[in-house]
């Protein structure tokens, strides 16, 4: 309970989840995708969230908009619970919270014109009038940097991944939400459109006055656009903070582990000489204890008896372990 | 004085007949790779890095055209017969692909694809092709070997099909490996560990690799030598630690700078190229990437600049307006 209110001192949460559990049934096991997360987003921030395939990020930005509805926990959405919520209410609800996908490419409708496609979101929250919609849909595609008069009577197979990427984020700003989740928006983009895309999203954020949680695997691409960095392993909140401090001195053992396998493009930085880690294990049959301790340098046995708790071990910075790199504060 | 390099590609070219026209996939590539080195070959998608290598083993599509010359321990493999090429693949040059649940047999076991590998090249018989199985699985690192001899590739997770892959790879000692984006696919934890693999095994066995990657991250310490593509073309090429101290050809530098720096403070907003890479059916009459280059005037765009050296022989660059050179403080 103290770290919930160490957390919430000064910001105003736009977006809070309240230790959410979310599980998949597969036959007749269980995948412990999302187990007892909190974390908080302040508005007109962007929260940066990392962690390697299969850590639940993915899982825990569709569970925020109910696309997958959580086993427990809450969903607060500018103070209103989520979970709570059904039918016309949640679609309401849904025109303030919009989601950017990995691939552009398919998640456009290949049979669709690009100009309905980016009016579809304003004919589901009921913009009735066709030359308004135009006059919206044509206003953020010239937003995203596309010129409407030569995108709308097109179809997706007509453009590059880059610019499929930026129609979707055209949908997505089209009802101009508060608040956009962005799931791995740029790994499947070449370096050179990367950068576009980014830098993109920077200015719609600044110009939409957006607040982003902002999901992906690549560290360095998270820590560009993050004003915090929250890291998830097998389904659980590692560690959470300031991105430029948690960088600099990440207090927990597997943050400092995927800091450390970054290959940087410098020949003079030799890479790490294997650390030893093996592989994680399955999310059908967590670890005890700490999920990290197979492959944490620190474990012993107090890490597999006991579950450690998110403690605050430098100003607003927050990591689970009983061992941290850093000493708690 | 010098060693002929192990393998020399000459002059290569890659046409493949599209709906849409003829597609130059590789244009006048001439790269060489001696023993026991490391070459790096950068580009992004669609640049013709993996056509290239393809080119080198022979693996192209039916209707693709290749001209120019690959020359391995000094036999030229284009035109090579079937059955020549058939030994000399997995044999003295193997590959490692992106993907390695495609890259392996869902049907097969592991120890029937590396035992098979093992009988048809180095003919060993059933037990000892076994046994060495083994002791290939163990060297990548794959725990409990024998019992992984009897599973499926769906069984295993990406890391460990991966070093499934690799130990197919290396079984028979190849003389050449290609590495096609092995680690793509793979976590970042887990790519860490499937380089050091890699280098441990190539400066175990002194065998030539090719790193093909999109990633300048992964080529920067891993690689003796690197080759930037762009549309079909190598641009420039040098020594890694030469190419990452001064890049002459505005392509390499405008890409790593796009990449975000970890040292780098949250915001800063990324030195993006402008554009995107032409389509390669349309080719692009001057330099493929003058509409794209900021430093492009002229002749930039009526005439292909070809790879020259300046400042050192072994750093070469194809640009009329090459960047951090002697020549472009005068121009």
């Amino acid at each position: 309970m103290m770290q919930d209110r160490a957390q919430s001192r000064s910001r105003d949460p736009l977006l809070k989840v309240e230790n959410l559990v979310v599980e998949y049934a597969v036959g007749t096991k269980t995948i412990h995708a999302v187990s007892g997360v909190s974390l908080e987003v302040g508005r007109g921030e962007t929260l940066g969230l990392v962690g390697e395939s299969g850590c639940g990020k993915s899982t825990l930005g569709r569970a925020v908009l109910q696309l997958r509805r959580a086993v427990s926990g809450r969903v607060l959405f500018d103070g209103q619970d989520l979970t709570a919520m059904q039918g016309d209410s949640l679609r309401k609800m849904r025109q303030r919270v919009q989601l950017i996908f990995q691939d552009p490419i398919a998640s456009l409708n290949p049979r669709r014109r690009i100009g309905d496609i980016v009016a579809e979101p304003l004919v589901i929250a009921g913009v009735k009038d066709p030359k308004k919609r135009q006059e919206l849909v044509c206003e953020v595609l010239s937003a995203v940097g596309l010129d409407p008069s030569l995108v709308i009577g097109r179809l997706p197979h007509e453009f590059s991944g880059g610019q499929c990427q930026r129609i979707c984020i055209a949908r997505a700003l089209v009802l101009n939400p508060e608040f956009v989740i962005c799931d791995e928006p740029v790994s499947a983009l070449d370096v050179s459109i990367r950068a576009q895309i980014l830098n993109l999203l920077e200015d719609m954020k600044a110009r939409f006055g957006l607040t982003l949680l902002f999901i992906a695997h690549d560290l360095a691409v998270v820590k560009a656009v993050s004003d915090r960095v929250a890291v998830m392993y097998l389904g659980r909140l590692c560690e959470i903070g300031p991105s430029e401090q948690l960088f600099a001195m990440p207090a927990h053992p597997y943050t400092a582990l995927l800091i450390e396998a970054i290959p940087v493009p410098d020949p003079d930085v030799r890479p790490a000489e294997s650390v030893p880690v093996g592989e994680p294990p399955s999310p059908m049959s967590p670890p005890s204890g700490c999920r990290f301790r197979t492959r944490c340098p620190r474990a012993d046995q107090r890490c597999s008896d006991e579950v450690p708790q998110l403690r605050s071990v430098a100003p607003e910075q927050f990591a689970a372990c009983h061992h941290p790199l850093i000493p708690a504060a | 004085m010098t060693v002929p390099p192990l393998l020399s590609i000459e002059n290569v070219s890659v046409d493949l007949p599209t709906a849409r026209g003829n597609l130059r996939a590789v244009d006048q590539v001439s790269l060489t790779i001696g023993a026991g080195r490391t070459l790096g070959i950068v580009g992004e998608s669609g640049c013709g890095k993996t056509m290239l290598s393809r080119a080198i083993l022979q693996l192209l599509p039916k209707k693709a055209k290749l001209s120019g010359r690959v020359l391995f321990d000094g036999q030229d493999l284009v035109g090579l017969k079937p059955e020549r090429l058939r030994k000399l693949r997995g044999r003295s040059v193997a590959v490692v692909f992106q993907d390695p649940m495609t890259s392996l047999n869902p049907v097969l076991t592991i120890g029937t694809q590396l035992v098979e590998t093992l009988q048809e090249h180095l003919e060993l018989d059933g037990l000892a092709a076994k046994r060495r199985s083994v002791e290939l699985l163990a060297a990548v690192g794959i725990p409990a070997p024998e019992q992984r001899l009897t599973q499926y590739a769906h069984q295993l997770s990406g890391g460990m099909r991966q070093r499934v892959a690799i130990a197919i790879a290396l079984s028979c000692e190849p003389k050449l490996l290609i590495a096609d984006e092995p680690t793509t696919a793979l976590d970042v934890t887990i790519q860490a560990q499937i380089l050091d693999l890699l280098a441990r095994e190539q400066r175990r066995r002194h065998m030539a690799m090719i790193i093909i990657t999109h990633d300048l991250g992964v080529v920067a310490g891993r690689t003796d030598e690197v080759a930037v593509m762009y549309a079909g073309r190598v641009v420039e090429r040098a020594p890694t630690p030469m190419l990452f101290k001064k890049m002459h050809m505005p392509y390499t530098q405008a890409l790593l700078a796009a990449i975000p720096r970890i040292d780098a403070a949250p915001h800063t907003p990324l030195p993006a190229i402008s554009g995107r890479p032409p389509d390669p059916t349309r080719p692009v009459q001057g330099c493929s990437f003058s509409p794209r280059c900021r430093y492009a005037a002229g002749l930039c765009y009526g005439q292909k600049p070809v790879l020259t050296a300046a400042e050192s022989a072994e750093h070469q660059f194809a640009c009329f307006h090459p960047i951090q050179t002697a020549a472009s403080v005068i121009v």
